[in-house]
């Protein structure tokens, strides 16, 4: 299944990927290529299979509602590419 | 004369340790002097750590100075895979964009290898965030394969592979998503096993697919493999999806051989247009020891699994974009310089941060995730996952173990399948519905074809570890197959 150059754009933004034009080019020919090969999954009759999630079902699985030790702040931030005041430094957003 | 680890299997290590034959600093600097021998050719390891493994060494002589019981590994050299977290390393996935993360608590599966007394000897490359089945996806250079330096090791976890194949280590953990651990396992001729989906914490390994993922051990023999098990798997509250059961022993049964086990060879996976016509003969022979020691060998089908390897590049790719979305720029991991906001911020952070092959993934799972898409791929996708399950039930209703090759070839050649990822992706076929079904497969050594390994895939019902673990071993002492590389043979002569 070919996959357009619009799409690939689409698809980079919904995944925060700033992609330069040649990426693209090359995505959607690789992607075109890798769809080809998965896009039979599509057509299959599968009517009425229960979709599985997990292969090994576990459920509801909870502990008792008491405080533990989470990470300390000093060791959330001790990989932060910048930080202020104990807390993680970004640049503004919105408008 | 300089201890030579590599002719020493982990029980040896222990109990020459605990009859004061050698000590544990001893192992240890044994394993880094075999590192200085073959690490530029082979380049297994990321990150090397010896003040860890001295501090554990330590430990281990201390106790057996003060005449203390020693655990089961203790002073065992063992490595793990870069996307494992351990205190005092790095845990990079070998990806620019966490080049350089420091790990902040510990892996569980890690953290209980160093309580049973293992000694932390280093992080091994991969595949970058275990997208690959080669360890040429790695942003810091490819591991070279020990029995032919000019071919891959397979992936992802080939460093974990290489490093023990190569007499460096005695134990490593890898992960396995669709057979990042089986597939190199079977190109360097290890034991390499991925467990029951939930038998082994998942909590500290750096997240692919979280329905898939599972980690497991290489080693030289299936004794060890069993040693491994028995130290990391259980119930652990940091992971929601472990499983709680009894405590096994899963040295136990070793010894008790194949009589009467049903074993099933599944003859469409083995028929399948694209396996070496040399591999297929191999495991054809397994087949016959495994007759030969008294096993009642019979043929399967599996057809549900001709849409594994669909399935998995929908469910693999959709579970990591998901994953992978954590790696923003803010909070660890590289950051673009000047961004002009944070979206900015996000876009080329992570478009600088991530090889092609993980940009590659992002992209086709963000694709099968988006509207309009959902129900047609993933939907789909999760659909055959059942059939695939209900294959394996079939099939385990009749036999006990199930063969196949591990991998369709043995070791390619370093940039032979780069440049085509669909004919990579092909190098998984038969390990992928293991994965997707969440069931235990081994891959042990069959044999060698122009001198390179062929690894035998055995695959079991949901925790018959035990029983796969039987027949390995049975296999291993019919067949007793010489898995040392001619590059460990010549450094174990210096």
């Amino acid at each position: 299944m070919a996959i357009s150059e619009e799409q690939v754009r689409h698809v980079a933004m919904l995944a925060r990927l700033r992609l330069t034009d040649e990426q693209v080019t090359t995505l959607q020919h690789e992607l075109s290529g890798i769809l080809t090969q998965v896009e039979r999954i599509s057509a299959l009759d599968l009517e009425g299979v229960e979709p599985t999630s997990h292969a090994v079902a576990v459920t509801n699985v909870t502990r008792p509602d008491v405080i533990r030790p989470g990470l300390s702040r000093e060791d959330a931030l001790r990989n932060a590419p910048e930080q202020q005041d104990g807390a993680f430094l970004i640049p503004k957003f919105g408008g | 004369m300089t201890l030579d680890l590599s002719a020493l299997t982990a029980p040896q290590v222990r109990d020459a340790i605990a009859a004061k034959q050698i000590t544990a600093a001893e192992a240890a600097s044994a394993a880094y002097a075999r590192i200085d021998a073959v690490e530029a050719g082979v380049h297994a390891f990321n990150q090397l750590t010896p003040e860890l493994a001295d501090a554990a060494a330590a430990r281990i002589d201390a106790m057996v100075a003060a005449g203390q019981e020693l655990p089961p590994l203790a002073g065992v050299p063992v490595a793990f895979k870069d996307n494992m977290n351990l205190v005092g390393t790095r845990t990079t996935c070998s990806s620019k964009i966490l080049a350089n993360y420091e790990s902040v608590y510990d892996c569980t599966a890690v953290r209980r290898m160093l309580d049973a007394g293992a000694l932390p000897v280093g992080k091994c490359n991969m595949d970058e965030f275990a997208f690959g089945s080669s360890t040429e996806n790695s942003a810091f250079g490819p591991t070279h394969n020990p029995w032919d330096l000019d071919r891959v090791p397979g992936g992802s976890s080939g460093g974990s592979a290489a490093a023990v194949s190569a007499g460096e280590v005695v134990v490593t953990l890898g992960s396995d998503t669709g057979g990042s651990i089986r597939q190199p396992g079977a190109l360097t001729g290890t034991v390499a096993m991925k467990p029951t989906y939930g038998r082994v914490s998942r909590y500290g390994v750096v997240a692919f697919a979280s329905s898939l993922d599972q980690i497991g051990p290489f080693s030289k023999t299936v004794e060890e493999c069993a040693l491994t098990l028995n130290a990391i798997c259980g119930k652990d509250p940091m992971d929601a999806t472990s499983v709680d059961r009894p405590a096994e022993d899963f040295t136990a049964s070793l010894g008790e051989g194949v009589k009467g086990l049903r074993v099933g060879v599944v003859r469409d996976l083995l028929d399948l247009e694209g396996c070496d016509p040399a591999v297929r003969a191999q495991v054809l022979a397994a087949a016959d020891t495994f007759a030969s020691l008294g096993a009642e060998v019979g043929e399967v089908e599996l057809p549900a699994t001709q849409n594994g390897l669909p399935a998995y590049y929908i469910i693999g790719p959709a579970e990591a974009s998901s994953n992978l979305a954590r790696f923003d720029g803010i909070r660890y991991g590289h950051r673009a310089a000047d961004a002009e906001d944070v979206m900015d911020l996000y876009m080329r952070s992570r478009a600088e941060g991530f090889g092609p092959e993980s940009i590659r993934r992002i992209m086709l799972g963000t694709y099968a995730l988006s509207a309009g898409y959902y129900d047609a791929y993933y939907g789909q996708a999760q659909k055959v996952r059942t059939l695939i399950i209900r294959d394996f039930e079939r099939a385990f209703a009749d036999y006990d173990v199930l063969l196949t090759p591990t991998s369709p070839t043995t070791a390619f050649t370093i940039g032979e399948k780069a440049a085509d990822p669909v004919a990579m992706y092909l190098s998984d076929v038969y390990t992928i519905p293991v994965n997707l079904a969440g069931i235990p497969a081994v891959s042990i050594p069959c044999g060698l074809v122009d001198g390179l390994p062929v690894g035998l895939q055995l695959m079991g019902a949901h925790f018959a570890e035990s029983t796969l673990l039987r027949a390995a071993a049975a296999f291993e002492v019919a067949t007793a197959f010489d898995t040392t590389p001619p590059l460990a043979r010549e450094a174990s002569r210096q």
